[in-house]
């Protein structure tokens, strides 16, 4: 029972990473902005995180690294494709494999170093709960930041005005304009935003799952945050189930591993790839339904008055 | 103030000059990125530009590098100009060189010299049956191509090394994983004694002339690009949006395929998990650095090469780290993209308007 537990409380942790990533998509492409650069964001705010870690001790600087390295680049990419004009994909594409370099370049000397032993965050007497003790009350805070983030931004999309002018900039970029609004600002600020929070996604990996630097360590992460938005229809809610779903999918193949089943362990490494693609595959079947819940403007270019 | 002024026409002189521009402003980035690290920029421009092209020797590692850049490249515009967004191409790159080392690993001393053929149309039954798992995903069930075909790299980096970890592992090889070392008919034909540089140059530019015509001259590369950009129009003219994209898939799979059979035979001789360094994202680079057109991917899978060897050439001369060639290239596309605003836009200066002076 207590090994379910602790099962329990691992899907969670790696769910986070997921979650924290994919929810910063989601706001992306609900301003219509795709960015498939979010491997290469990720991977460079893990190097910026474990870097402000090593030096500072402290996580919560590593969090700040983090987000202002994955707000950096995601302004940068944001100029070119709402300023610019270039294409989503091809900049997107630019950004990750940038990314995948230049973590790689900076990060040489960190591989190397090592981060002090880990706090414990048990949250007094809930922790001492039996199963449900272990399994919920002994996360990283990160883990409820997560929730109270999608939980918050299904209020923030649904309630609140700058939602909803996000969603409509996302959905009409010209009625959007018409109206007064000022898309290419507000488009800018979501991507920053979303950027912001791949980059806490990437520190979170580093600093706190992992905790190690290593060149490429994100392994695809930021591509399945990406089939995540699709998987949950762009609510934010869903994305946090879909993320908890794919960290679970990551610890059953660590726990069929741990237990000596006998299939190869680089095919049961493929599980989480895998998966991604049947659930991609699933879900878009149904094209008039992604359809209907995908902001209509998404990946397309907007010029005011053009 | 800078200001930028829509064109009523795109400007053919900066769809020519956009990469040269991009390529000046990643040299001064990167010699400034020198320069920030201690290091003399101008010994770091010669490891890039100078080092790599100085002799016959280094031409023919350039070629080694090359070819399987503008191989891939050459799929992958095909792809990007029929809009299917293919980049996926390093595991179908690796699907080639696992299926060419499948036939390779059987052969031995006195297996006839034609079995490079086989070991050649092996690899591109590979790389396309790869893609074609994409093909089949994105026009049965609408999945995105990009996330599929990026999917299958994982996957089949995998594979690989499920490979060559058990069933294909050489019982000889002191538990390394590797298969055995192919035997010597499998070579693939080299062009010159003590050269590395093969046959799989010439593969490339038949791919690069059969790339060009299909797209330049035949009817059927217009209605495959005409597919890809506005399946509407494809659909009123009667022409198969689905075809389209399955030729865009398959053609890259079997050319990365390709690829990856060429690189097994050629200078590996076995496979190993190292066998993908990357070539399937570097290619990615070079399609756009060469404007989608055959012969301007020749051009930036050289540049691209000199990029990889130039980096290897700081490492082991300036002691920086090899992956400052994946900087490089990443900073390339980003001032191609950037540069290529100049087609469509005009920079203007505008002065501020003076500020009005209360009275």
């Amino acid at each position: 029972m207590n090994e379910a537990a602790l099962l329990i409380a691992a899907t969670l942790n790696a769910g986070t990473v997921l979650a924290l990533a994919a929810l910063g998509l989601l706001i992306n492409e609900r301003a219509g902005i795709v960015n498939l650069g979010a491997e290469g964001i990720m991977l460079v705010a893990a190097v910026a995180g474990y870097a402000a870690a090593v030096h500072s001790g402290s996580d919560l600087v590593a969090f700040a690294a983090g987000a202002a390295a994955g707000a950096m680049l995601a302004a940068v990419f944001g100029v070119l494709v709402i300023w610019l004009n270039t294409n989503q994909y091809a900049t997107g594409l630019a950004l990750s494999l940038f990314g995948v370099g230049f973590s790689a370049f900076v990060g040489q000397t960190y591989t190397r170093e090592r981060l002090a032993e880990r706090a414990q965050f048990d949250i007094p007497v809930l922790a001492d709960i039996p199963i449900l003790g272990p399994a919920l009350f002994k996360q990283h805070p990160m883990v409820w930041f997560t929730v109270a983030v999608a939980v918050g931004l299904t209020w923030w999309l649904a309630k609140s005005k700058s939602g909803l002018t996000l969603r409509a900039v996302g959905e009409s970029p010209a009625s959007a304009h018409a109206l007064g609004m000022a898309v290419r600002p507000i488009r800018l600020a979501a991507v920053v935003a979303g950027g912001a929070l791949c980059g806490v996604a990437g520190a979170y990996l580093s600093v706190v799952y992992t905790p190690l630097w290593v060149e490429g360590m994100t392994a695809g992460r930021g591509w399945i945050a990406l089939a995540l938005t699709t998987f949950a229809t762009w609510r934010p809610l869903r994305v946090l189930l879909g993320a908890y779903l794919f960290g679970g999918v990551t610890m059953l193949q660590f726990q069929l591993q741990g237990q000596g089943v006998d299939v190869p362990a680089q095919l049961l490494t493929m599980l989480p790839y895998l998966a991604t693609i049947v659930v991609l595959v699933l879900i878009s079947s149904n094209a008039a339904w992604i359809k209907a819940n995908m902001p209509a403007s998404l990946g397309k270019p907007f010029t005011p008055g053009g | 103030m800078l200001r930028l002024e829509p064109r009523t026409t795109p400007s053919r002189m900066f769809v020519g000059l956009a990469p040269l521009i991009a390529l000046a402003a990643t040299v001064l980035i990167g010699m400034a990125l020198f320069a920030l690290l201690g290091k003399d920029p101008l010994t770091g421009l010669r490891m890039f530009f100078w080092e790599p092209i100085k002799s016959g020797y280094a031409w023919s590692e350039i070629a080694m590098k090359a070819t399987p850049l503008a191989l891939i490249a050459v799929g992958l515009a095909l792809c990007f100009r029929a809009n299917v967004w293919n980049i996926g191409a390093e595991g179908q790159f690796i699907l080639g060189a696992i299926f060419a080392g499948g036939v390779a690993m059987h052969a031995d001393a006195n297996t006839s010299r034609a079995v490079v053929i086989v070991i050649l149309l092996a690899g591109m039954a590979g790389g396309m049956a790869w893609a074609a798992i994409t093909a089949v995903l994105r026009s049965r069930f609408n999945a995105n191509e990009i996330l599929v075909s990026l999917m299958l790299v994982y996957v089949a980096e995998m594979l690989l090394s499920y490979l060559v970890y058990g069933p294909w592992k050489d019982p000889q090889g002191y538990n390394f994983p590797q298969t055995v070392t192919f035997a010597k008919p499998t070579q693939i034909p080299k062009l010159f004694d003590g050269l590395r540089v093969n046959i799989g140059v010439f593969l490339a530019l038949a791919a690069v002339v059969g790339m060009s015509i299909f797209l330049f001259k035949l009817f059927r590369g217009f209605q495959a690009i005409v597919g890809g950009q506005s399946p509407a129009a494809a659909l009123y003219a009667g022409f198969s949006s689905r075809a389209a994209l399955w030729g865009a898939l398959l053609t890259s799979g079997a050319l990365a395929g390709l690829a990856g059979a060429l690189e097994a035979a050629g200078p590996l001789g076995q496979l190993t998990p190292y066998v993908p360094v990357g070539y399937g994202f570097a290619a990615i680079i070079v399609a756009f650095v060469g404007r989608l057109h055959p012969l301007g991917i020749v051009l930036a899978a050289v540049l691209m090469s000199m990029f990889y060897i130039g980096g290897e050439l700081a490492q082991s001369r300036m002691q920086l780290p090899k992956s400052i060639t994946g900087v490089f290239q990443g900073l390339l596309l980003f001032c191609l993209l950037a540069a290529d605003t100049l087609i469509h836009y005009r920079v203007r200066f505008k002065r501020a308007a003076p500020a009005r002076v209360a009275a």
